[in-house]
């Protein structure tokens, strides 16, 4: 969704009497418009008194935070211990090949952007992804696909 | 008039992962087909994953569990009789007798997968407030006292006792304190806090609420992460219909979700993370409990830390000081997880070996292949050999064989694992999730990926080892948190006990 500062300026309100509000107003707006462009920056920073700088700063130091729009679902597959245990390393390698982009990269048709994720404490039933809203758990790439279809209806 | 059958489908994020949803759907419907009325109540996990989805039928005599059980299987086992408690290849009985959880001896799980976790009734039903009652009664000393005679320690992964830390926060000057609560769980191999918070969340409520009023604090703060979406939503539920019930009289406790930063998962990164800066790593001193959130006086616990103390007070402190062993005590919810055969929750007292819940509880590897090495206490914890398995499972006893408990986790590999690149996984994970703002950490991660390289492509292996090792040291000693200074224990556990992976032909 393109940047609408009215919009944009009723969420921050929303979040702004919160004692330390930068992380809620951030993860609502990126919720909100998939993304935080520059103008979120500067709106932000406005809003809650705080310089271009800090904010750029908190935006840039969590990974959950994105600068460009992503694709129309996130598939996150989880890279730590417990999945790398249960063929976690070949499924990221495997969704790599099928969708041929690297990690945090969009597929051409801006469908799918790749995401790699440590952890979803699904460590027991390894290896593990989220696709859209969608847990997978014991996952390989037929389940992920069938999530991603579901996610597309 | 049919009678009303209680079936429970959990809706913990595993058995969700597994397709729980579907079940439930697939039980409702065929269900209606049959004319029959269902009530299906989505609790937490009992913690045998390998089971999940596990559905368990309320009857007569008793719940009677079933699973692992898929959608497609629905018709077969209503066929059969699961509305009644009827036999089917996969029913398991009673699930409290299966031995898995027989065996266990829980406290901080007590009522993990029996209750509705977002209905009040449940939880009172089950023995829910009766901590903060107590704590009512006992008085801000009196609690204070028996959290620390219970010898409960931080167990987030630190193992600070958790009194101690409760008593300066209440020692400190000032009017405005707070209760922080770690949730934000990032290590690989450990669920427990996803679990409680989505299986039993107003047991951690009501911990905060009774750590509140021990110490003076009025408002209270959980910090989740934001991997755990399922976790979240209970948490948001509960927390309105605890408001609704009064819990929050005397401490109000409001939910902020982080935002994909492992390192906020370390107290004062999370402070800073709280007030909505970057979760950069302050220097200690000053201690949280001292100057912590806004400046102000802050007990900062972990999930389960918390969510045992209504227990501790219910059963008293000196039933759980009397588990464990040594300066353990109590117990500590285990997590069994990687390649494992009987993955899950096992809540034990300290004490048992390392080789006692891999090959008895865990049943060894998921693949039946051997196993060959194990990590305990997330990426930052030491790697084990075999060895090494008859190492008790207690802080001391890791501690004196260069490993740590951590939070609990334990995450098993087979043979097939190449333990070189375990190590060069641990210092890529240290260098992506640096805060930056110590240089033994922020370099030494990046220069440690770079050595291990070289290393594994037998370049002056021996010099690159030395190198290493003297790089460890340097990261051990000179990082302002446990992410530069624990790194080492991967790292070097796996240069110690698996060499050959170092020295390739």
């Amino acid at each position: 969704m393109t940047w609408d500062t009215q919009r944009a300026a009723g969420i921050i309100e929303t979040y702004k009497h919160l004692d330390g509000p930068a992380l809620p107003v951030l993860r609502a707006l990126q919720l909100e418009f998939g993304h935080l462009p520059d103008e979120a920056v500067a709106q932000v920073a406005e809003a809650l008194n705080l310089s271009r700088a800090e904010v750029h700063g908190v935006v840039t130091f969590y990974h959950d935070f994105r600068r460009e729009p992503g694709g129309r679902t996130d598939l996150k597959i989880c890279r730590a211990e417990a999945c790398q245990a249960m063929g976690g390393d070949a499924l990221g390698d495997e969704a790599r090949k099928r969708l041929g982009v690297d990690w945090h990269g969009t597929t051409k048709d801006g469908e799918v952007t790749l995401e790699p994720m440590f952890c979803l404490g699904l460590c027991s039933v390894a290896p593990a992804a989220q696709v859209g809203d969608r847990l997978v758990a014991r996952a390989d790439w037929p389940k992920i696909e069938e999530a991603l279809r579901k996610c597309r209806r | 008039m049919p009678t009303l059958t209680r079936i429970y489908v959990p809706a913990d994020s595993a058995a969700l992962a597994l397709g729980a949803d579907d079940v439930a759907t697939a039980i409702a419907a065929e269900a209606k087909r049959l004319g029959a009325v269902v009530e299906i109540v989505r609790n937490g996990s009992r913690g045998m994953h390998w089971l999940e989805p596990l559905v368990e039928v309320q009857t007569a005599s008793g719940r009677i569990g079933y699973g692992p059980v898929a959608a497609a299987d629905v018709p077969g086992l209503i066929k059969a009789g699961l509305l009644e408690g009827g036999t089917h290849p996969l029913c398991i009985g009673d699930p409290a007798q299966h031995p898995f959880l027989a065996r266990q001896t829980r406290w901080t799980f007590v009522r993990c997968g029996i209750i509705d976790p977002v209905s009040w009734d449940d939880y009172t039903a089950h023995g829910g407030g009766q901590g903060l009652a107590r704590a009512r009664g006992l008085g801000a000393k009196a609690t204070l006292d028996a959290v620390t005679a219970s010898g409960l320690r931080g167990r987030g992964g630190a193992g600070f006792p958790a009194g101690i830390k409760w008593r300066t926060v209440h020692d400190a000057p000032g009017d405005v304190k707070y209760v922080v609560c770690n949730a934000d769980e990032g290590d690989s191999g450990t669920f427990a806090d996803r679990m409680v918070m989505e299986g039993d969340p107003f047991a951690l409520l009501e911990g905060m609420v009774i750590c509140g009023l021990a110490v003076g604090a009025r408002k209270g703060f959980i910090y989740i992460r934001s991997e755990y979406p399922r976790a979240i939503a209970v948490l948001e539920h509960a927390l309105v219909v605890a408001r609704a019930n009064g819990l929050f009289e005397d401490c109000a406790i409001e939910l902020r979700i982080g935002a994909g930063s492992y390192v906020c998962g370390e107290e004062t990164a999370l402070l800073e993370s709280l007030e909505g800066k970057r979760g950069q790593v302050r220097a200690k001193p000053p201690l949280p409990a001292h100057h912590g959130l806004f400046g102000k006086p802050t007990v900062v616990n972990n999930v389960l830390t918390l969510a045992t103390v209504p227990e501790i007070l219910v059963r008293g402190a000196e039933g759980y000081a009397a588990l464990g062993t040594g300066r353990s005590r109590g117990t500590l919810p285990f997590q069994l997880a990687g390649n494992i055969k009987h993955g899950g929750l096992f809540e034990a007292p300290f004490g048992l070996t390392l080789g006692d819940i891999i090959d008895d509880v865990g049943g060894g590897t998921a693949t039946g292949r051997p196993v060959r090495a194990v990590q305990v206490g997330g990426p930052l914890g030491a790697y084990f050999p075999r060895a090494l398995f008859d190492t008790p499972l207690d802080y001391e006893a890791f501690a004196a064989r260069d490993g740590l408990v951590g939070h609990g986790g334990v995450v098993v590999f087979d043979d097939t694992v190449d333990m070189a690149r375990q190590a060069r996984f641990a210092m890529e994970f240290c260098a992506a999730e640096s805060c930056g703002k110590c240089t033994p950490c922020r370099v030494g991660s990046v220069r440690g990926m770079e050595v291990i390289d070289k290393i594994l492509a037998g370049r002056d292996v021996d010099a690159n080892l030395a190198l290493l090792d003297d790089l460890c040291n340097t990261l051990r000693l000179g990082s302002l948190c446990a992410l530069g200074g624990f790194v080492p224990y991967p790292v070097l556990s796996a240069v110690r006990h698996f060499p050959q992976d170092f020295r390739r032909p």
